[in-house]
């Protein structure tokens, strides 16, 4: 199935968890915030939400420099 | 006053400030926690918009690699080596006589945060580290100071909001300090100046409404704009504030504040050195280290720092008693080499 991740098209397969997305894309989910379909998702859900179909995901990583 | 007030007369014509908020901005009381590229732009907005009372915290040098997008900064003060808190507080004088600016020439750290925080209305964030940012928001909820999260890296910049009692805390955010040489840095992956003006903007821009107490008109999301790719996200984070069991903000342990070790190590961002810090150090007298080093090493000093390189080693020490040791990334050998030349 299609899913959107930072504007960007990506095929993933059904039954994909957020926190299974961010470690195929090789992003550690204890520095990121995600949003699907504009709402903010809690770290303590990554596991149990699957991704469905068009799903719409932003994902900001943490930035330290300055 | 009237007199004051007139150099602020565009700012007082924007109706969410008018005279009653410009006064209370004139009584107000900042600080900048690092002055390199994010901390060059807010300080510099702070004081021409008249901010009663500033302080500028920052434990580096001025060095030509910052040039580029320090913007307070020129080759003069690069060439006098001058520490970058104490050419802030000059150039801004310069701009506004009419307030407070204070240069504050120290690393910050949990053995020394409390007390350089006291009573400030706002903290703006222009550090380049994790732990510091972690450290700043323990503080910040402890004392109930509202804070500004700021970081740039590349052409990508981090903004948002910290209001104690009422927005989410970073660690709400983003949970843990992510691990040495696991993250980019502004050494490995660069930066543009630009993107450090446009972070530092929006901070100075929320800093006002804070100040002001206009949380109606407060950003509530977590900001990221890229000037490359030219996009922006606004994340609204309000709602991590209830689902997320905080150790900071819900169960009120301050890990980064109450750090027992004496002595701290920070790997500095892609420079192959280590700062070292020494909770009891105290002040150095740095003419009598220079003194009684020189009858075994090659020691260069002025008032703000001793240099000297021993064994490919380069140190250079300042006044609050911390050293920069170059040449390394290992913490432990940094503490040893500063135990065997500065002593503990």
């Amino acid at each position: 199935m299609l899913i959107t991740v930072n504007d960007e098209q990506k095929e993933c397969s059904p039954g994909t968890s957020i926190a299974d997305l961010l470690e195929n894309l090789g992003i550690d989910k204890r520095y990121v915030a995600v949003e699907r379909n504009h709402k903010i998702i809690p770290r303590t859900q990554f596991s149990e939400i699957q991704l469905l179909e068009s799903d719409n995901l932003e994902i900001v990583t943490f930035v330290g420099g300055g | 006053m009237i007199q004051e007030l007139s150099r602020y007369a565009q700012q007082v014509l924007f109706k969410p400030i008018g005279i009653d908020n410009q006064k209370t901005l004139m009584k107000s009381y900042a600080i900048v926690i690092g002055c390199g590229a994010l901390g060059s732009v807010s300080s510099s907005y702070l004081a021409r918009a008249g901010i009663g009372h500033i302080r500028i915290i920052d434990r580096d040098f001025i060095e030509e690699s910052n040039l580029q997008r320090q913007i307070l900064f020129d080759e003069d003060d690069m060439r006098n080596n001058l520490p970058k808190a104490i050419v802030a507080q000059k150039k801004l004088k310069t701009i506004n006589s009419h307030i407070n600016i204070e240069g504050i020439v120290t690393d910050v750290n949990h053995t020394n945060i409390e007390d350089l925080v006291h009573g400030a209305d706002i903290i703006l964030d222009g550090t380049d580290n994790f732990e510091t940012r972690f450290l700043l928001n323990d503080v910040c909820v402890k004392k109930s100071i509202p804070w500004i999260y700021a970081a740039c890296l590349g052409s990508k910049g981090l903004t948002m909001n910290i209001v104690p009692s009422t927005t989410p805390c970073l660690r709400c955010v983003f949970e843990s300090l992510p691990k040495t040489g696991t993250f980019p840095t502004c050494n490995t992956a660069g930066i543009i100046g630009p993107i450090a003006s446009v972070i530092a903007s929006i901070q100075v821009t929320e800093a006002f409404k804070i100040l002001i107490k206009d949380f109606k008109s407060l950003n509530k999301t977590l900001f990221e704009i890229d000037v490359w790719d030219t996009k922006f996200k606004q994340i609204d984070v309000g709602e991590l504030r209830s689902e997320n069991n905080c150790q900071t903000c819900r169960l009120n342990k301050y890990e980064f504040l109450e750090a027992k070790d004496g002595v701290l190590t920070t790997l500095l961002c892609g420079k192959n050195a280590i700062q070292v810090t020494y909770r009891n150090a105290g002040d150095t007298n740095i003419a009598q280290l220079a003194q009684r080093l020189r009858s075994t090493l090659d020691v260069s000093c002025n008032e703000f720092m001793l240099r000297f390189t021993v064994n490919g080693f380069g140190f250079t020490v300042f006044p609050d008693g911390r050293a920069i040791i170059t040449g390394t990334d290992d913490k432990n050998t940094a503490k040893s080499l500063y135990a065997k030349y500065l002593g503990m």
